[in-house]
């Protein structure tokens, strides 16, 4: 992949969705996300595996958005400190200002492919059994499943406790924990900015290889009512031509390397600010409890241990939310910086073919100039 | 990228429009024979220059200053306007020091007296045409406002081009209201109205008429005329466009600005990127910024081909002329075959046409033979003047037309010379905005790739 401008979306051999470890533990292969013709909501989700857990190496199943959305339930649920991937909105969200393409669907299955491709990369989520049954089950077996676990009236009364606990706030925040949070709150304000702005030079680029469209023709239209005019006429409109096929390269590579990844690092970084929010919430059930036990408001045994098991729990939220958070920090760094360096690269790309163009039509021009009689030279 | 070739790069500087005296062959010989030959047509004589050293030294002119001044106008009301500096240099000897002869301030309404003037007693040359009157096809960043500097600054150096365009015409240089508005400040303008060219102007309707009515126009200046309206169509069309292009590419520069200052923010929370995001955001504001002087340059040459669409209306001025010559001439071919049948009709006695004196005839009786003869006479007369007026008109007509395809030959070669220049220059400066371009993304990936 080095030097080498980033192609359009690889084939089902696929690609490790931007792991800064080369190789990962598990051998779960990639999977490829693709849309069907039709019902728009409805992907076919290719995986290979070498992994011995999974019963074949090759799964094909049909998922739709919810699917997605379900899985990414499911693996907050089950490891409420760990940054999970973020999902590509729904719908066309109302404020950006230029869909990527004008293809919102092609930029959203590429978006849940890099989903599933982040996930099957992450030493601790690959291993989800809800990951497995997404991937292989097939339409029936995968509704069964999504039945069982906490039924509907244990939800509601978690999701109760989860907002009174929230209301209560934690109480001491260790100061690495402080610094995080300080660095994702900015990090989020200086994304969504980067984000905006990239979205408008998206747009007026896309405005400028619009007109441009229009710029080239003229000249080859004024060449045919002139004699001695029409060679260099020509020779311009020629260039302006291919300058504007130069744009429309430009733009697609904008759209396929810099947004989506900007993109997604916004969106990461309103899933950063849940993983804090549920990092805090177990800080603040262990704190209640501990405050239980200080006014002695039950029995106390069962408290001291219910207190002993929250102990641990928040001992290892707390880690894997630190070895997470360096492994995403360094996955940022990567993706940030080569999507960056990508967009300069295409960008120097334009800059050089437009300049040969020019050039080759000023060496052409000029030689006619030298065979021309000299009424022009000093 | 390597350097264009010396040779390469001298050519690429846009030629100094020639100053008098320091014309190419074909002028010089021009200049000569005018010096010697007859009066200019339809000039009267004391407007040339037959005799004067002035010409024949060598001459520079240049509108070198723009100010703004405040004044009363006619109905005494207080307006602003802007006055340019008119210079004018004569050199001894080739090589040698300039020195400056005159020096006077005018005004742009004065510009357009002179050029109406000039329009009226040269019907046949193509006029070299004024910077425009108010700022047309801007884009957004520019004001379309007549006292921006900017504007004034374009304007000035319109105006010089103007006179310098003037000055190295072989017929338009000898003018003297010319001359004097390089060297007389007060009172030209009275001696320009004193020359009563206003009245001599024709009519627009009279032109009108002719463009409608003319039945055998010379071939060529039909075809001119057509040029001339596909020419313009499509030197508007082009800056209309060219406008527009610029405005996004504004767009599209500027944007990337706003980079330079959030990686700069977001610097300050980075350890290992920090260093990495604040260069790179440096680069993004240099990017942002280089487009300002791309597009000033643009302007220019936008300005020429503006020339070039104010010349087609100057093409189009010849041919209505030729137009409404021959159709005068068409005219007066035909007044003159209409008598000459009365005539033949009076001294036959046969009625063949209707005339008004045919029907007071059968209405009140016929005339005596005395009146008769009257009449005859009176007719034979006014043939004879009539085919001495078409001869002279056929004269005219014919010499028009052989100076002013002349003057469109010569017009027609400065045209593509001016253009083809104007259209490489555009590619020189296309070429330095893709070089700023490389350098700027270059300096930024390397940046990119430290983070």
């Amino acid at each position: 992949m080095e030097g080498e401008l980033p192609a359009a979306p690889r084939g089902s051999s696929g690609l490790p969705a931007g792991d800064a470890s080369g190789d990962s533990p598990c051998a779960l292969l990639p999977a490829e996300a693709l849309a069907l013709d039709g019902d728009e909501d409805d992907l076919e989700v290719f995986s290979k595996t070498s992994r011995g857990e999974f019963d074949s190496s090759e799964f094909e199943v049909r998922r739709r958005y919810q699917d997605f959305l379900w899985l990414k339930g499911k693996l907050e649920e089950a490891h409420p400190t760990l940054i999970i991937p973020p999902l590509p909105e729904k719908f066309v969200v109302k404020g950006m200002v230029e869909r990527f393409n004008d293809d919102f669907i092609e930029t959203r299955r590429r978006a849940l492919n890099k989903f599933l491709n982040r996930i099957a990369d992450h030493p601790t989520l690959t291993f989800s059994e809800d990951l497995k049954v997404f991937l292989t089950a097939q339409a029936g077996e995968l509704s069964a499943h999504k039945k069982q676990g906490p039924g509907l009236l244990s939800k509601v009364g978690q999701t109760v406790r989860a907002v009174a606990l929230s209301m209560r706030g934690v109480r001491s925040r260790p100061e690495e924990f402080v610094e995080m949070n300080d660095f994702i709150e900015a990090f989020s304000q200086k994304m969504s900015l980067i984000d905006k702005i990239s979205q408008r030079i998206y747009k007026e680029e896309r405005e400028y290889f619009d007109e441009m469209k229009e710029y080239g023709p003229i000249h080859a239209l004024w060449s045919e009512s002139e004699e001695d005019l029409a060679d260099t006429l020509g020779g311009v409109a020629s260039c302006l031509d291919r300058c504007c096929q130069a744009t429309e390269r430009r733009l697609c590579g904008l759209s396929e390397a810099l947004l989506p990844v900007v993109h997604e690092y916004l969106l990461y970084s309103e899933m950063l600010m849940g993983v804090m929010k549920r990092r805090d919430h177990i800080q603040a059930e262990l704190e209640s409890k501990a405050e239980a036990l200080t006014y002695r408001k039950a029995d106390t045994d069962l408290l001291t241990e219910e207190i002993g098991k929250l102990e641990d729990k928040v001992e290892c939220a707390n880690t894997a939310l630190r070895a997470d958070w360096e492994r995403w920090k360094q996955n940022m760094r990567n993706d940030i910086k080569s999507a960056f360096a990508d967009t300069a690269e295409r960008n120097i790309h334009y800059y050089e073919q437009c300049l040969a163009t020019w050039e080759s039509f000023l060496a052409a021009q000029t030689d006619l100039y030298a065979k021309e009689p000299s009424e022009d030279k000093p | 990228m390597e350097q264009a070739a010396p040779d390469l790069e001298r050519l690429l500087q846009p030629a100094p429009l020639e100053p008098l005296g320091h014309p190419d062959a074909g002028l010089e010989a021009a200049v000569g024979e005018e010096a010697e030959g007859p009066q200019d047509d339809e000039g009267p004589g004391d407007r040339t220059m037959t005799e004067n050293n002035f010409w024949l030294k060598k001459i520079e002119i240049s509108v070198s200053e723009a100010e703004k001044r405040t004044g009363r106008n006619a109905m005494n009301m207080q307006e602003t306007y802007t006055a340019y500096l008119v210079e004018t240099r004569s050199v001894e000897h080739i090589d040698g020091p300039s020195v400056l002869t005159d020096s006077l301030w005018r005004r742009y309404s004065e510009f357009e007296l002179l050029r109406n003037y000039l329009l009226v007693y040269y019907p046949h040359i193509v006029v070299p045409p004024l910077p425009e009157k108010r700022a047309e096809f801007v884009w957004h960043k520019l004001s379309a406002d007549n006292m921006d500097p900017d504007f004034v600054e374009r304007r000035r150096i319109g105006l010089e081009n103007f006179l310098l365009r003037v000055a190295s015409h072989p017929i338009l240089c000898r003018d003297k209201i010319f001359y004097l508005f390089l060297t007389q400040e007060g009172n030209w303008k009275e001696i320009v109205n004193e020359t009563g060219f206003q009245l001599k102007a024709d009519s627009r309707l009279k032109a009108l008429n002719a463009t409608f009515r003319v039945k055998n126009p010379d071939k060529r200046f039909t075809e001119l005329k057509h040029y001339s309206d596909e020419l313009q169509s499509v030197i508007s069309h082009l800056l209309r466009v060219r406008a527009r292009v610029a405005d996004r590419l504004y767009g599209v520069y500027k944007v990337h600005g706003n980079y330079g200052r959030v990686f700069s923010e977001w610097s300050a929370i980075e350890k290992e990127m920090g260093d990495g995001l604040q260069s790179a955001g440096h680069h993004m504001d240099v990017y942002a910024s280089s487009i300002d002087d791309i597009l000033e340059d643009e302007e220019h040459y936008a300005d020429q081909l503006k020339e070039y669409l104010f010349y087609a209306e100057a093409l189009r001025a010849v041919c209505r002329k030729h137009e409404l010559m021959q159709y005068d001439l068409e005219m007066a071919a035909q007044d003159l075959a209409s008598k000459k049948q009365q005539c033949e009709e009076l001294a036959t006695g046969t009625v063949r046409t209707f005339s008004l004196k045919g029907m007071t005839t059968k209405l009140f009786g016929q005339e005596t033979p005395e009146q008769r003869e009257a009449r005859i006479k009176v007719l034979e007369e006014q043939i004879s003047e009539g085919e001495q007026q078409l001869k002279s008109k056929n004269l005219e007509g014919r010499e028009f037309v052989k100076n002013a395809w002349a003057d469109i030959e010569r017009f027609k070669e400065q045209k593509n010379r001016d253009l083809k220049e104007a259209l490489i220059s555009y590619a020189v400066m296309q070429i330095s905005m893709c070089k700023k371009g490389i350098q700027v993304w270059t300096n930024a990936k390397e940046c990119f790739s430290k983070m």
